[in-house]
């Protein structure tokens, strides 16, 4: 019988950090929320759907979901230069194809949705924070939205899989070092939606970290919900 | 969900069941989904007689044929005003839709860019919105102050049949038109009342979505009538 | 959107009677929220708060090369951004004029009132000093954001840790932190912006006011009345006398205002 992995901060292999989310943070958005994995803080804020600049890049059958991610350079340890980076492209990108299966805005031609996302904080799985705040802040703007999306990092140390990576196990160096495998879901509809690998997996393991992650996200999709729900307190009928 | 008197609402997010049942019928902001109506957006869920539909309690603001919008000229073309009213796209108001005869050299002279309009929405098609200012109460807006609050809490400004804005018109002076924009138009005899007006509506939409707001409005009246009364007699 | 020409009327009226909308007097800010250490991993951190201006502040040292004019001094290097995450107003992009012109405010503020010790900094003359950087972000634009980056500047340099430097192997180890202080000075620049609307003068805008605004100028005011640093921006001029008015001000506004910070600076 094998022994308890013992995670370096004392977490059960499937536990997430502590989460918080909260809707609402930036007043001057149309949809704004902030979301946490432990350490790690992301804020999005949500523009739209509003006419798209430049005329050229408006797409005339449908809406357009326009996703940046950036970090503070004071997020982490070594200072990064203010601007965008490949990386931060990428990241950008691949939320966008995260975060499209579940809008529908087709029905606004010519315009964008301008997703703005920010890592204040990070100790490893930023883009994962940054697409459970990302579909807050656009359920918030009240985009036209079939589902949420939910997202949540499987590691791999060694040769054990462990649920939401934090930043010292990102640089686990034993045996087989650290493998990294962010996903997102739509959170209902249990779609894939975004699948990342960095590291070295067994197709078998693969998709035991597939079946890790989907059942994670439920967690994740509880503190979604709530931070929505709880968005408005006391709702009253009319006067 | 519904109570007796079909007034019982929830806030909903995007994907969640509403109500299951055959003869529910998807209103705006839902979707049918075999036997259920889930939630196609992020609002407040209501159902009444059978139809269900999530109202929405943030986001922009999107122009429906009818509405009374305040907007600023933002541009002028040869055969009319462009029209920034806040939404996706800008708004066109053509010189057919003004209330008189307008040559096409007196366009800019008439409405300038920066000026403040009310006008109708005359229709509201996939890329353009045209306006008029043929009605009555609609045209340039000259004297008064203009404040911007999110769209979704204009029918609570309003209220049921306006009775809501009447309170605030009667109690303050001012003459105000609401925008389904969310840009309200006040003027008064006095920037006190139009400062008094503007912090009414403020108190109005920190409380949207409670209930006895009309009860609440009008005692918050009289506490601040009592505060300036005092002040007044303080300065004086 | 932008305030109307109606509204900004009204303001230049009200204000003609010496009032403001919110009722506030013209050296008067809106209730400031300071939170420190809101980025573990920055030396220092912070979320500044006026009204509902938001900005975010963070210091991060490194060790490198002095510049060859000052072989014996730190450096300091101060970059804001305005992001469009902050304001309908803000695109995407790199920063322009506002965004530099803001970063570039703060630095002079900081930098000529020698509230950060230079000589301190240095490790070893002409080889190697830390260099500190002060980033600015806009997170909700309502007015003000260049005052709210000067608070947040000297507080998040005020609360800030010197990471540990391993001078054997000429590494900053970032994670390990001291509990020694950036070497600061007790001449501590207050950023004042006032705001010239109409004939009148005052501080702290809300959004609405400072579209108003014709022109602006920003002190950093220390110990009440020194400064050492003085940007007019905006194109509107002014005459002598309202230079003289807007100093006035700036000092009462110090006086009405460095009490509601002064606990955060300690």
């Amino acid at each position: 019988m094998a022994k308890e992995f013992k995670r370096l901060d004392g977490r059960k292999v499937n536990e997430i950090r502590e989460m918080e989310a909260k809707v609402g943070i930036v007043p001057n958005a149309d949809g704004s929320a902030m979301f946490r994995f432990g350490d790690t803080i992301a804020i999005a804020a949500v523009y739209g759907p509003k006419e798209m600049h430049p005329q050229h890049s408006q797409d005339p059958s449908t809406g357009v979901l326009r996703c940046t991610y950036n970090m503070l350079s004071f997020s982490v340890s070594e200072r990064i230069r203010p601007g965008p980076s490949r990386r931060s492209s990428e990241i950008s990108k691949i939320t966008e194809w995260a975060l499209k299966p579940i809008i529908d805005i087709e029905q606004f031609p010519g315009t964008v949705v301008d997703v703005h996302i920010q890592i204040v904080q990070a100790d490893a799985s930023t883009r994962c924070a940054g697409i459970n705040a990302a579909a807050l802040a656009l359920a918030h703007a009240g985009i036209p939205m079939r589902d949420l999306v939910s997202s949540i990092s499987i590691g791999k140390l060694d040769k054990q899989l462990v649920v939401d990576v934090n930043k010292l196990e990102e640089d686990w160096e034993e045996g087989e070092g650290a493998t990294d495998i962010p996903f997102a879901f739509t959170s209902q509809g249990n779609e894939v939606s975004l699948m990342q690998l960095d590291g070295k997996i067994s197709m078998k393991e693969y998709k035991e970290a597939v079946k890790l992650a989907h059942e994670a996200i439920k967690k994740v999709y509880e503190v979604q919900k709530k931070a929505l729900k709880d968005s408005i307190k006391d709702i009253g009928g009319e006067d | 969900m519904t109570t007796e008197n079909n007034e019982s609402r929830k806030i909903v997010i995007p994907g969640e069941i509403i109500v299951s049942g055959e003869d529910y019928l998807p209103g705006e902001g839902t979707e049918k989904k075999g036997k259920n109506i889930v939630a196609a957006r992020y609002g407040l869920a209501e159902e009444s007689n059978r139809l269900v539909k999530v109202i929405a309690l943030s986001g922009a603001y999107f122009p429906r044929g009818g509405n009374v919008v305040i907007g600023k000229v933002e541009n002028i073309t040869f055969n009319g005003w462009i029209i920034n009213i806040g939404s996706a796209a800008n708004a066109f108001l053509s010189v057919s839709e003004y209330p008189r005869y307008v040559r096409s050299d007196e366009i800019e002279e008439v409405m300038s860019i920066g000026d403040m309009i009310v006008a109708k929405v005359l229709g509201a098609r996939r890329k353009s919105i045209d306006l008029t200012v043929k009605s009555r109460g609609l045209g340039k807006l000259t004297d008064g102050m203009i404040i911007e609050i999110n769209s979704n809490k204009v029918p609570r400004v309003i209220g049921k049949s306006g009775s809501m804005v009447n309170i605030i018109k009667e109690e303050t002076g001012c003459n105000i038109t609401v925008g389904q924009n969310g840009l309200i138009w006040l003027k008064g005899n006095s920037i006190e009342e139009e400062l008094l007006a503007k912090k009414a509506i403020q108190f109005i939409i920190d409380r949207a979505t409670t209930s006895g707001l009309t009860e609440k409005i009008q005692e918050w009246f009289k506490k601040e009538k009592k505060q300036i009364k005092k002040e007044k007699g303080d300065e004086e | 959107m932008e305030t109307s020409k109606l509204t900004i009327n009204r303001i230049k009226e009200y204000l003609s009677q010496g009032k403001r909308f919110d009722g506030r007097k013209p050296e008067e800010f809106r209730e400031i929220f300071i939170e420190k250490n809101i980025s573990k991993k920055a030396e220092g951190s912070v979320r500044v708060k006026i009204g509902k201006t938001e900005v975010l502040v963070g210091i991060k040292l490194d060790v490198g090369e002095p510049y060859p004019d000052s072989k014996d001094k730190g450096n300091l290097i101060t970059s804001a951004e305005l992001l469009p995450l902050s304001s309908e107003r803000f695109e995407l992009g790199p920063p322009k004029i506002d965004a530099i012109e803001l970063g570039r405010i703060i630095d002079r503020g900081v930098r000529e009132s020698k509230f950060i010790d230079f000589e301190k900094l240095c490790i070893k003359e002409g080889e190697k000093v830390w260099t500190v950087y002060i980033d600015i972000y806009s997170i909700n634009d309502d007015g003000n954001l260049l005052d709210a980056a000067g608070i947040g500047a000297i507080v998040a340099l005020k609360n800030a840790k010197m990471p540990k430097y391993d001078e054997k192997e000429e590494t900053v180890l970032f994670d390990e932190k001291t509990n020694t202080s950036v070497p600061l000075s007790d001449n501590i620049p207050f950023s004042i912006t006032i705001r010239k609307i109409g004939n009148k003068f005052l501080v702290d805008p809300t959004i609405e006011e400072e579209d108003a605004e014709e022109t602006r100028i920003t002190m950093g005011v220390s110990k009440g009345d020194i400064m050492s640093s003085m940007q007019k921006g905006k194109e509107t001029s002014l005459t002598i006398e309202q230079v003289s008015e807007a100093l006035d001000l700036a000092e009462k506004a110090w006086k009405t205002n460095w009490p509601k910070i002064e606990k955060f600076l300690k």
